[in-house]
């Protein structure tokens, strides 16, 4: 494994993140890097968010289509979200202000079990997608984001808006939000795991594994 | 309804839902929540919930069978359960013209009138839907809780109704007033009326069926599925009246769920 050059460049116009994570963050963005399929040397721009929504949307579209059976959907759609999506930001905002005071082996662990439980949440969701499209529709800057907007045609149903919260604050272009017709991902993941948490009198291990069944 | 009706009941209406404030609204999830009858809610939404498992659920369960599992053939003919769903929701534009028109809004409400008397007539009854499968009219959707939001009614206290399911004090107030504004209603007596009602209960129960998945999920799998279902509807709500501005704005930066700057 070799950390490639644009890598180094993204790490240098990040430092702070850098610092923050340490070394295994290092190794594991540098493995990750070596595995995406694509590698932006530049700076995200609204086409790059457009055509990471475009990517992301063709291989989810790809399993929908593929008639396989649900678990197997499932499986396949946690990976398409663990490469186009930030999990570990996600997961930490889900998680809130507990996740300043947890390990980070806890954390990892928890991290693992959320992204299963997001592959099969949402990935049940995806599966009333079937027979529809999505067309990607625009792209701006929001603040130091982009959000990328999209409608979904459903049968039988007035269309949907589906925005894209895509950044590269991780180092890599990644999308860390979702909002359908209002309703925001990450806010009522908050609110979710929030309530498992609390339920758990805090402790983020019972947590994970919670949610190792739920979803 | 006279000219200058709508300032005076709107006034009134403030005054209402403003005696409902009791407790002051909180940020949380990023979001406003102006829940001051919680406990109350709490209450409701467990019958409610009751209520969904063991006869609504299982009801839509039977309605859908199982034939919608498979991919569809956007060609192929739509089954009963689509029928009765077109049926019901095309008896429920008249009121949506009316809203549509004491908004100021007659674009919409012309497209919902357009849709009414297509499909009422070439689409049997409202059973298909040519107005938009042919000349592309689709409805828009709306309902005097909105008429009130258009009017500068303050959105009230999160309300949870039996049966019918999360409100808010102005919706609430929509939803009694829709009833009684329907032209169907002034329409029709006796029998009648209550064949339109049947068809449109009918109607509900039917997308319940169609997005009964998403409906099981958030209610029976959610850790807190009261927080989670007035999470998600006010969310919806809001974005559907354009009233996001006020506590959610994507485009102002405060209020922007950015993870990174945590």
């Amino acid at each position: 494994m070799t950390i490639t050059t644009p890598m180094t460049m993204r790490m240098s116009s990040t430092p702070i993140r850098t610092d923050r994570r340490g070394l295994l963050g290092l190794i594991g963005c540098a493995s990750l890097t070596a595995v995406l399929p694509w590698r932006p040397a530049h700076a995200l721009d609204a086409d790059g968010a457009h055509a990471l929504i475009d990517r992301s949307l063709a291989e989810v579209y790809q399993v929908i289509n593929s008639g396989q059976p649900a678990p197997q959907m499932y499986q396949q759609f946690e990976a398409i979200f663990a490469r186009y999506a930030d999990v570990d930001v996600i997961a930490r905002s889900a998680l809130g202000p507990a996740a300043r005071q947890t390990d980070p082996a806890t954390f990892a662990e928890y991290r693992q079990a959320f992204q299963g439980y997001i592959g099969r949440k949402y990935g049940a969701r995806f599966r009333e997608f079937i027979g529809s499209r999505i067309e990607v529709t625009g792209s701006r800057q929001l603040k130091s984001f982009y959000a990328v907007t999209s409608v979904a045609y459903l049968n039988g149903r007035a269309p949907l808006e589906v925005e894209w919260h895509v950044s590269d604050r991780s180092g890599q272009d990644l999308y860390f939000n979702i909002i359908i017709e209002g309703v925001n991902m990450l806010a009522s993941e908050r609110a979710e795991i929030g309530a498992m948490l609390a339920r758990r009198q805090g402790d983020v291990a019972a947590l994970a594994a919670d949610l190792r069944q739920a979803g | 309804m006279r000219p200058n009706s709508p300032p005076v009941m709107a006034l009134l209406l403030t005054a209402l839902v403003a005696a409902g404030c009791a407790q002051a609204p909180v940020q949380k999830d990023g979001i406003t929540i102006n829940d001051p009858f919680e406990a109350q809610n709490r209450r409701v939404h467990a019958f409610n919930k009751g209520l969904d498992a063991r006869v609504i659920g299982p009801v839509a369960n039977r309605l859908k069978g199982s034939d919608d599992d498979a991919p569809r053939d956007p060609d192929a003919p739509i089954g009963l359960l689509q029928m009765v769903i077109n049926a019901g929701r095309n008896l429920s534009l008249p009121v949506k013209v009316v809203n549509g028109l004491l908004q100021g809004k007659r674009r919409d409400a012309g497209a919902n009138l357009t849709r009414f008397a297509v499909n009422s007539t070439v689409g049997l009854g409202g059973v298909f839907d040519p107005a938009a499968d042919s000349f592309g009219v689709t409805e828009r959707d709306t309902d005097f809780g909105q008429t009130l939001a258009v009017w500068g009614v303050p959105e009230g206290a999160y309300l949870e109704l039996p049966v019918l399911g999360p409100s808010t004090q102005r919706d609430a107030v929509g939803q009694v007033v829709d009833l009684l504004i329907d032209p169907l209603y002034h329409v029709f007596d006796g029998r009648d009326a209550a064949t339109v009602f049947a068809l449109r209960v009918a109607s509900k129960a039917g997308d319940r069926a169609r997005f009964g998945d998403t409906v099981d999920g958030i209610l029976q799998g959610s850790a807190d599925s009261y927080a989670q279902t007035r999470l998600i509807w006010l969310m919806n709500r809001r974005f559907d009246l354009g009233e996001t501005g006020d506590d959610y704005d994507p485009y102002d930066d405060a209020d922007v769920i950015d993870p990174y700057s945590d």
